[in-house]
């Protein structure tokens, strides 16, 4: 246990701080996730394409709700995930915290997409429109930008303290989006249906189409720790990468 | 045969249901497989580097092509 001495005095401070701990944890834990993700994805997708029946209203397009619900909900979880970890990163500067919102940010990009165009296939047919400059709708947009400006931020500032440093102020000020979109439904009027899950009398859906939905989103939500782990793992080692190439090249250039 | 062209037209919405799942599916599948190539490439970088910081030194001073310049 050759440590330098300021990785010693960082691991005091924050004892799951330590990468090398991170490491051997995430190693441990990534392929349980990888194959309850597989196998929940699948059970998911033949309760939601075989079993579940079609809805009385809604016909067969009920079945978009499976990868529509699921997409919405870990794009706002995934923020929120961010916003925490950006605090994190800003106030006690875990070493971890900024890697695992930069980790983050793609794959809740990629569940935004997921929940736009699924929610636009979905609208056309029932609402009789793609689009509508609604509450819901657009708020949910702009938790788009605010992920791709969140990447393009760290992409666009080379030195990394200082990248991170904007990019969590962006996710943090960005964070007043969330509850905007969840209440969204309640505030304005908007063609979007309100909460039919998380409700004070109890799921508003019926079992036979509740149960693939719940299957789906802990499908959806494996999925992301699985990939959420290779990619602070990824982080991490190019940290490293970068460390010991600037170690390699400074004392050439001094010599 | 019949039976699954019925279930595959989706009671006419068939333009809506399978798009959704045709981009998620797109949309999951590559950001997994773009997670595992960068842990890959940078696991690959980093193998480089500490064997070159095992190998010596001179050698790498005396030829300087840098494999990931």
């Amino acid at each position: 246990m050759n440590r330098p001495p300021h990785q010693i005095s960082r691991m005091s401070l924050h004892r799951f701080a330590n990468p090398t701990r991170f490491l051997r944890i995430a190693d441990a834990v990534s392929p349980w996730a990888t194959g309850l993700a597989v196998l929940l994805l699948a059970v998911g997708l033949y309760l939601g394409l075989a079993v579940a029946p079609p809805d009385y209203q809604q016909g067969q397009t009920v079945r978009i709700m499976f990868v529509h619900v699921p997409a919405a909900w870990m794009a706002m979880a995934c923020y929120s995930l961010m916003a925490l970890a950006s605090a994190i990163a800003l106030i006690w500067k875990h070493p971890l915290a900024d890697l695992s919102a930069k980790a983050a940010a793609p794959l809740g990009a990629g569940f935004t997409a997921i929940a736009l165009v699924s929610g636009a296939l979905w609208g056309q047919p029932m609402w009789g429109t793609w689009w509508v400059w609604d509450a819901r709708l657009t708020s949910f947009l702009v938790l788009f930008f605010l992920y791709l400006g969140y990447i393009a931020l760290w992409q666009a500032i080379d030195d990394p303290t200082r990248a991170a440093r904007a990019a969590a102020i962006l996710a943090l000020v960005g964070f007043v989006n969330i509850p905007i979109i969840k209440f969204s439904v309640d505030w304005w009027n908007t063609l979007h249906q309100p909460a039919s899950i998380v409700r004070m009398n109890g799921p508003a859906i019926d079992v036979s189409i509740l149960v693939p939905l719940l299957v789906m989103m802990a499908a959806f939500n494996v999925y992301f720790v699985a990939l959420l782990l290779w990619r602070i793992k990824a982080e991490i080692i190019a940290r490293r990468v970068r460390t010991l190439a600037l170690a390699r090249v400074e004392p050439e250039a001094g010599a | 045969m019949d039976q699954l062209s019925t279930y595959l037209a989706m009671g006419g919405y068939a333009a809506f249901v399978w798009p959704s799942y045709a981009f998620a599916a797109l949309v999951m599948a590559g950001l997994a497989l773009a997670s595992r190539r960068a842990l890959r490439h940078s696991a690959r970088q980093l193998a480089a580097l500490e064997a070159g910081d095992r190998g010596d030194r001179r050698a790498r001073r005396a030829a300087p092509q840098d494999p990931s310049s």
